[in-house]
This record gives structure tokens, C-alpha cells and sequence, in this order.
């Protein structure tokens, strides 16, 4: 093995680079200039972003347990994308007097979260898997709990601790039983032994349920509301979206290939948490008044549509949730930039604060009509594509009723949806929030949202790009 | 830039200028500035039709552009007219022209009004040039979406309830139809080869029996539901109470003409085997419909009530005419769709601006206007007169045309349901004569009314070209009704033959 090998590992090793140059940059910079901090991570990102779009070195690492191919390096830009969104997000929050000296932490754990995100998705075998996952869970209840003050911060960190560490018991639980059965710990051994045997199914059910604990399906979802809401705002963008859109590609890689000849036992599993997911999650959204935890419902309900592309079982269907993740980072991070601005400026979190939104911030409240319309499905923004392929792809399949089921459940959600927005430009009141004027970053990452929003759909070539690299399983 | 996209990017160009500005008097002359282009447009595009036709190009659309947009699931950018959707895409300009007219008076966040009323508009000239399922259900949804907004905020009464339960209606119909055209797109081959989203290609294949038994329901529900088919036509009474002027005139007239366009040349026509068999249930729905709705519009006293009752009588009409499987009713289904189109057009206008005076749309409130505004008058009397189908108008020539063709289908059951869908036009004549007696003849019922004003100049532009194109269909249908007769033919053929 060469040193140059490890350029095989240039993602993860670019965000080393950036940790490291965070360190030292908050070492010799006084503690005043929080503003450098932030110019420098947001810069070191984008930097970060652009790059891991060109291609890299395809290949293996450490006997096969790393590996670097076009799919993970998209699923890792997708990743990215978010990341650097929310970062611009972020900086309004950073700036504020109560994380004075704390910034450059949440940067750096922001970052190691990431790379452990990037880790699971470039695993080769379920022991790296299991330290991405680690990596990327336990830096994450620090970020949960970074309003130190805050009791609901801290509560939450709590919970999300304890269940991360139930569902890690879960899924080594479930590692060990596929290592009892195969003999081996790396996914390239594993295809063609998986032969249906029950101790296999059980294993196949412990692995998904502790992954499903991540991506908060029904019904192993409770720990989602409380944690979103007692998070700061940014935070629980980075939960919903990031860390929901990677725990999700690593469940497809799984179960696209090792557990590719279970299909029959992993479709019934996904279609009764994708009917669950759905229908629960909407129907908990629609009484919500807070707006994280508004949110952190319909994000439980986005991830029951993901499930109608997963259950596709092809390149096609791998290539719809890549998509819907894309278009979902960009509509949610729409969504909760705007709420992170209102949150940043003014304080107020309540679905009814928001009455009269469009009298003072026209164009906020636009964006957020985008978001919510993208997150709904409606034409001609991105999350109608988004749907329409995901739901394409269960019915390319047969599963007309599934697409039945989840066809009912996006009238629902529009029903809640359309709530804020109702509050946002129906209803007039005397004082609504005032006119916010939110700084150039924040501004551009609404901006580059809404660019997504818009453009993604109607442009075909991404989707088109994306099932390329599909191709590459 | 070729000759149908036209249609959309005037529209658009329309809404990104009036984004420029924000003073309602100048927006609302740059709206209808654009509608008139548009509308110039369209009276251009039919002479270059009707130039095509004679010069014998018999394609079965024309002015066709097919590009590649979503290469894997093979979705087009496919766009291309003939005499039904051309009839109706001049149907659409005209009621959105006038609809600008009759929502001059609007000064409450002008620019947004405008703006998302032409955003509707532009759905629903996308919907009528689609050949590509996938874009076609795009537009008709970017036609519902603007509804929200402009009854919830523009509206009046119990506006957030009405457009509430409006835009969650035929979102949950659109829902059911999304489901349908992705069964239809997956059974586009049954031979294997190519699937697609092409409706014309669609309909040259047949679907497989028991695909088209499970897609046709939904598919024909789902654009039912538009056009108001009973039971799910609950939507469309609250939502035309509460709608501004302009959206009642646009929804009514155009919009739910998406439904019946959809039911028969989508439901109707690519699943034959399935409509068939099935057609007893939905003919013993828009039979219901039909009726139902005009002895509603009786017990109504609310002017807009009264309308939006007797829409869904007229629209059951045509869902009715769309399973008689008959050419001549077919053709029928289509004038009627015009025909009702602005009729009820004119009526909702009608209706706005009395409103806007008497600020009541209470008949037993109101009596004697005639004397005060006698233009007004008249034209109610004679949008009354055209809807309860006096010959020389539209509407007679329409339903004359469904029943002709319906009564052609010689068993007893369709007979029957003839008959009590002819008795509905009875009925229609009792509420049209009776509130329009009420509310124009007799004693002035409220002093306060003697001093309104009659028809300003933006209410006679809108009046005016309505009526016009009434009188002008009623009395000249030859060219309209053989336009879309001899463009049914192609399809018809296949349709007998599949």
C-alpha cells in the first residue's frame, strides 16, 4: 500500500483538514473576532463542497473495509450540499452573544459528524459501518445539547443519547447474528450467503430496526418530536436532513447488496413501516403548534415517501431516493432557514406567530410557501418531481395500493402545510413579526435553497445524472 | 421558440412585468395588456389552424413539439392541438380577458391577484396543449394550487373553510389521478417495447382488461371530481361562494372544463373496454348530478349559490354526454363545455358586480334593479336565457347536440336517463326565470339602491365580449361544431375499433 492510496479517502480527509484548521484558527484568534470562525468554516466548506464534486480515485481501502465509488462520492456531495447550506444557516446563530467562544465546536462537530456519515457510506464491512455510525451519533448529542442554559437542550441531548445507544445495541446485535450465520463481517463475502434462513431474517430485522431508529420510521419514532424541538433550530435542520439523508443511503447500499437476496423478507418489513410511517407521521403533524416539532413530524412522514423508492429493489429505485433527498435537502433547509431567521431575530417558534408574515417579510414568507410547497409535492418545484419518481417507482413495481396509500397521505400533509401558510398570507392580524433584515449569509442560504427548489425539478439532467451513477452499484 | 409554448411564456412574461410594479392602476392595465396579446394570439392561432385543415393536413394534432425531458421514465415535452383543445384554449383566453375586466375594481395586494389569477390561467392553457400525461398533470395542478390563495385571501364569507375544503378536494381527486396515469404509463406496452406518457400513442394500443378496470375508476373519479360529478361536487358550491369575481369566472368557466376534457379524452378514451362496462354507474352519477343540481339551485337564495348548483347540473351534462359513446354526443360534450363555459362565465361577472354595488348577493334583498341598472339587467336576463337554452344562443345548441346523440344509443336504460337529464333543463328554466324576477323586476326594494351606478367601461368590455361570443355560437355553430366534430374522428375510430 502506497501513501498515495489514501487519496482514496480524500473526502474524509479534506474534512480532517478542516477540522485541524479550525483548531488552529480559534487558537490564535482572540476570542472577539467570532466572525473570522465562521467566514473560515463557511469558505473551508464551500471549498469542501465543490471539490468532492469532481471525481476521485474509485477504490479500496484497508483489504475492503473503506471504498470509494461514483455512487458514494454522490451520496456524499448530496451530504455536502446540506452541510454548507446549513452552515450559511447557521452563521446568524453563531454570531449571537450566548455562543460566545463555542462557535469553532459547533463547526468541529459538525464536521466529525459528517465524517462519520461519510464513513458508513463508504463502508465495506459492518465494522467500519458500525464506527461511522458511532462517530457520526455521539458528537450529535453534543450539537442537541449545545444550548448549554437551556434545560430543553439538555433534555434532549439526554434522550437522544440513550436511544442512539439502544439502537446501536440493536444493530450490533444484528451484526453479530449475520456473523454467526456468514462467518465473516465484510460485505463482499457476505453476497450469495444470505439464504432466508430465520436467524438471517431476525438478523435483517434487528439491522433495520436500529437504522430505522436514525431515520425516525414508525415506530421507532418517539424519540424524534421531543429531540427536534429541544434542539436549536440548526440543529434540528442537521438532524432531519443530513443525518436522516445518510442513515437512509446506507440502508439502501445494505439492502441493495448484502441483503439483496432477502428482498422478499426486507419488502414486507418496509412496506408496513412505509404505510406506518406515513400515515402516523402526518397525522401527528397536523395538530402541531410549534414549528420544530411541526416540522420534525412531517420530516417522519417525508421519510415513509423514501420508502416507496427503496422498495423498488433497482438502479431506478436507488436513483429516486437519492433524488428525493437532494430535492429534500434544499425544501427542508428552505423551510427551516426561514424559521432559524425568525427563531435568530425575534424568538418566537408557534405556527400562530407566524399570522400576518407576508405583510413585513414578502419575501421570507415566499420562500417558505416554496418550501412548504416543494415538501407537499405541488408543482412545477422540486418536490413534485421528487415524488412523482418515487411514486413511479413503487408502482413500476406493482405496489399500486402502497402509492394509493402514500397518494392520500401528501393530501394530508398538504393540509397542514397549507396551515402555515395560511397563517403566513390568509390571515391578517394588527402586529405581525416585524420586518426582519437578516444578514447577507443567511440570506444566501435561503437564496441557494430556493434555487434548488426551483431548478432541480425542471432541469432534467439532474435526475438524469443522478441514475447514471446509479448504474454503479 | 415554437407556436404552442407561446401560450405559456405570454402568461409568464405577463406575470414577471407585473412583478415590476406595484400600483394596482398599473398592474391591472399590464394584465390585461397581456391577455389582449394572448387572446390575439389565439384568434391567430385558430386561422393558422383552420389554414392547416384546408390545406388537407389531416394530422390528428398539429403544430406539434415533441422534446425529451426526463429521459428514464420517458416524459416528453410533448405539445400539440386539435378542434377540441383549440375550441377550448379560445374558450380559456377569452374568460381570462374578461376576467381581468371584471377584477378592475381590485386593490387590496393588486399585484399578487393578478399575478397568481394568470398563474392559473397558465396551467390551464398548459393542460389543454398537453399530449404528454406527465405535463399535463403538472399544469392542471399549477391550475389548482393559485386557487388557495386566491379564494383564502382575495375571497369573501367563510373564504378560509371554502378554499380549504377546495383546494383538499381536488387535490385528493388529483391524488387518485396520479395513481391512474402512472397504471396507465406502466400498461403503455403490453407487447413489450417503449412505455409512455404520449396519449395519442397510448391510444393506438390497447390496456390490457384488468388494468383498465382498476385505472379507469380512479382516473375517471379523479377528473370527475373537477367537473364536479356528483357526490364529490360539495367543493364547488362553497368555492364559488366564496371566490372573488374573477376566480368564480375562471374556475367555473374553465377550470372545471379540465375535468371534463380529462374524463373524456383521457379516462373515456384510453381505457374504451373498462368505461364501457362501467358506464352504468357513472351515467347513474352524472344523471344524479345533473338533476340534483338544478332542483338545488331552486331552494338557493344566494346568487352565487344559485350559479355554482346549476354548474354542477350543466357539468353533469357532460360527464353524462362523455359515456355515450357516440360521436355526436361526444361533440356535444365539448360545445356544452364551451358553451357552459361562458355562460357561466358571464354570469359570475354578472354577479361580481352587482355585488359589488348592492354588496348583497341575497335575491330576497335585492328587487327592481332593472330600473337602476339596466344594462346589467339585460345582460342577466340573457345569460339566463342562454343557460336555460333558448335557441339562437350557445347552451341550446350544445345540449340540443348531447341529446340527439344520447338519444341515438337505443336501450332502455340510456333512454331513461336522457329523459331525466332533459328534465333537468326544465328545471333550470324555474330557478333562472325565478330569481332573475325576483332580483330585476317588481318595486325597488331598497331606496338605497336608486342611486347605483350602472356598467362602467370595464364592466361593458367584459359584458360585451361574453355576450358576443354567446350570441356568436348560438347563432353561427357550424364552424365551431365541425371543427371538433371532424377532429373527433380519428379518435372515435380507434375508439369503435379498440
Amino acid at each position: 500500500m502506497q501513501l498515495s492510496d489514501f487519496l482514496i479517502m480524500r473526502s474524509e480527509l479534506s474534512l480532517l483538514v478542516i477540522i485541524i484548521t479550525l483548531i488552529h484558527v480559534e487558537i490564535f484568534s482572540s476570542t472577539r473576532n467570532r466572525r473570522k470562525v465562521v467566514v473560515v468554516a463557511s469558505a473551508l466548506l464551500l471549498l469542501h463542497t465543490v471539490l468532492g464534486f469532481f471525481p476521485g480515485i474509485e477504490g479500496e481501502l484497508f483489504g475492503g473495509m473503506y471504498k470509494n465509488t461514483r455512487l458514494t462520492e454522490l451520496m456524499k456531495g448530496v451530504l455536502n450540499i446540506g452541510v454548507f447550506i446549513l452552515i450559511l444557516q447557521s452563521s446568524g446563530w453563531m454570531m449571537k452573544e450566548e455562543n460566545k467562544g463555542k462557535s469553532t465546536e459547533y463547526y468541529i462537530l459538525l464536521a466529525v459528524t459528517l465524517m462519520g456519515m461519510y464513513f458508513m457510506i463508504s463502508a465495506g464491512d459492518f465494522l467500519m459501518l458500525y464506527l461511522g455510525l458511532e462517530l457520526a451519533t455521539i458528537p450529535m448529542a453534543a450539537l442537541v445539547a449545545f444550548k448549554l442554559k437551556t434545560l430543553k437542550s439538555i433534555e434532549a441531548g439526554a434522550k437522544f443519547i440513550l436511544l442512539a445507544a439502544l439502537s446501536s445495541g440493536i444493530i450490533l446485535f444484528g451484526i453479530s447474528m449475520i456473523y454467526g450465520t456468514t462467518g465473516s463481517i465484510y460485505y463482499a463475502d457476505m453476497m450469495g450467503m444470505m439464504e432466508m434462513n430465520m436467524l438471517q431474517i431476525v438478523a435483517l430485522a434487528f439491522f433495520v430496526a436500529g437504522l430505522a431508529f436514525k431515520i425516525s420510521l414508525v415506530p421507532f419514532h418517539f424519540w424524534t418530536a421531543d429531540v427536534y424541538e429541544g434542539s436549536p433550530v440548526n440543529v434540528a435542520a442537521y438532524l432531519s436532513v443530513v443525518s436522516k439523508g445518510a442513515s437512509i443511503f446506507v440502508l439502501i447500499i445494505l439492502l441493495f447488496t448484502v441483503f439483496k437476496e432477502m428482498f422478499m423478507a426486507w419488502e414486507i418489513l418496509l412496506y408496513t413501516m412505509a404505510v406506518l410511517t406515513m400515515t402516523l407521521g402526518n397525522i401527528f403533524a397536523l395538530r402541531q403548534q410549534n414549528i420544530q416539532r411541526f416540522l420534525a413530524f412531517s420530516s417522519i412522514a417525508q421519510a415513509g415517501f423514501i420508502l416507496l423508492g427503496i422498495i423498488n429493489g433497482t438502479e431506478y429505485g436507488m436513483a429516486t431516493v437519492i433524488y428525493f433527498v437532494l430535492v429534500y435537502v434544499f425544501s427542508n433547509l428552505g423551510a427551516f432557514g426561514v424559521v432559524s431567521v425568525v427563531n435568530n431575530n425575534v424568538g418566537k417558534l408557534n405556527i400562530d406567530d407566524y399570522k400576518g408574515f407576508y405583510q413585513t417579510n414578502p419575501r421570507l414568507s415566499l420562500s417558505m410557501l416554496l418550501a412548504l410547497f416543494s415538501l407537499a409535492g405541488i408543482p412545477p418545484v422540486a418536490g413534485y418531481f421528487g415524488k412523482f419518481f418515487l411514486f413511479a417507482a413503487a408502482a413500476q413495481q406493482g405496489y399500486y395500493w402502497l402509492v394509493i396509500i402514500a397518494v392520500i397521505n401528501t393530501i394530508i400533509s398538504l393540509y397542514y402545510y397549507l396551515r402555515v401558510v395560511k397563517a403566513m398570507f390568509l390571515d391578517r392580524v394588527e402586529e405581525p413579526i416585524a420586518y426582519i433584515k437578516s444578514d447577507i449569509v443567511t440570506r444566501s442560504s435561503i437564496i441557494i435553497s430556493v434555487v434548488g427548489i426551483l431548478f432541480v425539478g425542471i432541469i432534467s439532467q439532474f435526475f438524469d445524472w443522478i441514475l447514471f451513477y446509479s448504474w454503479g452499484m | 421558440m415554437d407556436k404552442l409554448s407561446l401560450l405559456i411564456w405570454i402568461p409568464v412574461a405577463t406575470m414577471i412585468v407585473i412583478g415590476f410594479f406595484k400600483e394596482p392602476k398599473k398592474v391591472r392595465v399590464i394584465a390585461a395588456i397581456g391577455m389582449a396579446v394572448q387572446l390575439t394570439y389565439i384568434v391567430y392561432l385558430l386561422f393558422a389552424f383552420f389554414a392547416e385543415r384546408n390545406a388537407g393536413n389531416t394530422d390528428e394534432m398539429l403544430f406539434v413539439t415533441d422534446l425529451v425531458w426526463y429521459e428514464s421514465l420517458n416524459i416528453h415535452y410533448a405539445v400539440g392541438v386539435d378542434g377540441v383543445s383549440m375550441s377550448l384554449i379560445l374558450l380559456t383566453g377569452i374568460v381570462i380577458f374578461t376576467g381581468v375586466f371584471a377584477s378592475w375594481e381590485i386593490t387590496d395586494r393588486a399585484q399578487e391577484f393578478f399575478i397568481t389569477l394568470i398563474l392559473l390561467a397558465t396551467g390551464v392553457f398548459g393542460f389543454f396543449i398537453s399530449l404528454d400525461l406527465f405535463t399535463m398533470f403538472l399544469f392542471y395542478e399549477v391550475a389548482v394550487i393559485p386557487m388557495y390563495l386566491l379564494i383564502g385571501i382575495w375571497g369573501s364569507g367563510p373564504k378560509e373553510y371554502s378554499a380549504m375544503k377546495l383546494t383538499l378536494m381536488l387535490m385528493g381527486a388529483s391524488a387518485f389521478l396520479l395513481v391512474g396515469i402512472l397504471g396507465i404509463y406502466f400498461h403503455s406496452a403490453p407487447d413489450g417495447g417503449e412505455l409512455t406518457f404520449n396519449f395519442i400513442e397510448i391510444s393506438k394500443i390497447s390496456i390490457p382488461k384488468d388494468a383498465q378496470m382498476f385505472f379507469f375508476p380512479m382516473t375517471f373519479v379523479g377528473f370527475g371530481v373537477l367537473a364536479a360529478l356528483y357526490p364529490f361536487h360539495t367543493w364547488s358550491p362553497d368555492g364559488h361562494a366564496s371566490a372573488p369575481t374573477a376566480v368564480s369566472m375562471l374556475h367555473a368557466g374553465v377550470l372545471m372544463k379540465l375535468g371534463g376534457y380529462g374524463a373524456l379524452r383521457i379516462a373515456v378514451m384510453l381505457m374504451p373496454e373498462a368505461a364501457q362496462s362501467m358506464a352504468w354507474f357513472f351515467i347513474i352519477l352524472a344523471t344524479i348530478g345533473s338533476v340534483y343540481g338544478a332542483l338545488g339551485a331552486i331552494a338557493q337564495k344566494d346568487l352565487k349559490y344559485i350559479n355554482a348548483y346549476s354548474s354542477v347540473s350543466h357539468l353533469g351534462l357532460i360527464l353524462f354526454a362523455s359515456l355515450m359513446f357516440n360521436q355526436v354526443a361526444y361533440e356535444g360534450a365539448v360545445l356544452q363545455m364551451i358553451s357552459h363555459g361562458l355562460i357561466t362565465a358571464l354570469f359570475f361577472a354578472l354577479i361580481g358586480m352587482i355585488y359589488g354595488r348592492t354588496h348583497t348577493r341575497n335575491i330576497y334583498e335585492m328587487g327592481g334593479l332593472m330600473k337602476v341598472m339596466p344594462i346589467l339587467g339585460v345582460a342577466y336576463m340573457i345569460a339566463g336565457f342562454a343557460s336555460l337554452g333558448l335557441p339562437g344562443l350557445s347552451a341550446f345548441v350544445a345540449e340540443m347536440t348531447i341529446f340527439v346523440g344520447a338519444f341515438q344509443n337505443p336501450d332502455m336504460f340510456t333512454r331513461v336517463a336522457t329523459v331525466l337529464v332533459i328534465s333537468s333543463i326544465v328545471v333550470t328554466a324555474v330557478y333562472i326565470l325565478r330569481a332573475a324576477a325576483i332580483m330585476l323586476y317588481g318595486p325597488l326594494k331598497d331606496k338605497r339602491f336608486a342611486a347605483l351606478p350602472d356598467a362602467r367601461w370595464y364592466d361593458k368590455v367584459a359584458v360585451f365580449i361574453l355576450i358576443g361570443a354567446i350570441a356568436g355560437m348560438g347563432m353561427f355553430p357550424g364552424w365551431l361544431g365541425n371543427m371538433i366534430f371532424d377532429d373527433l374522428t380519428p379518435m372515435f375510430s380507434r375508439f369503435i375499433a379498440g
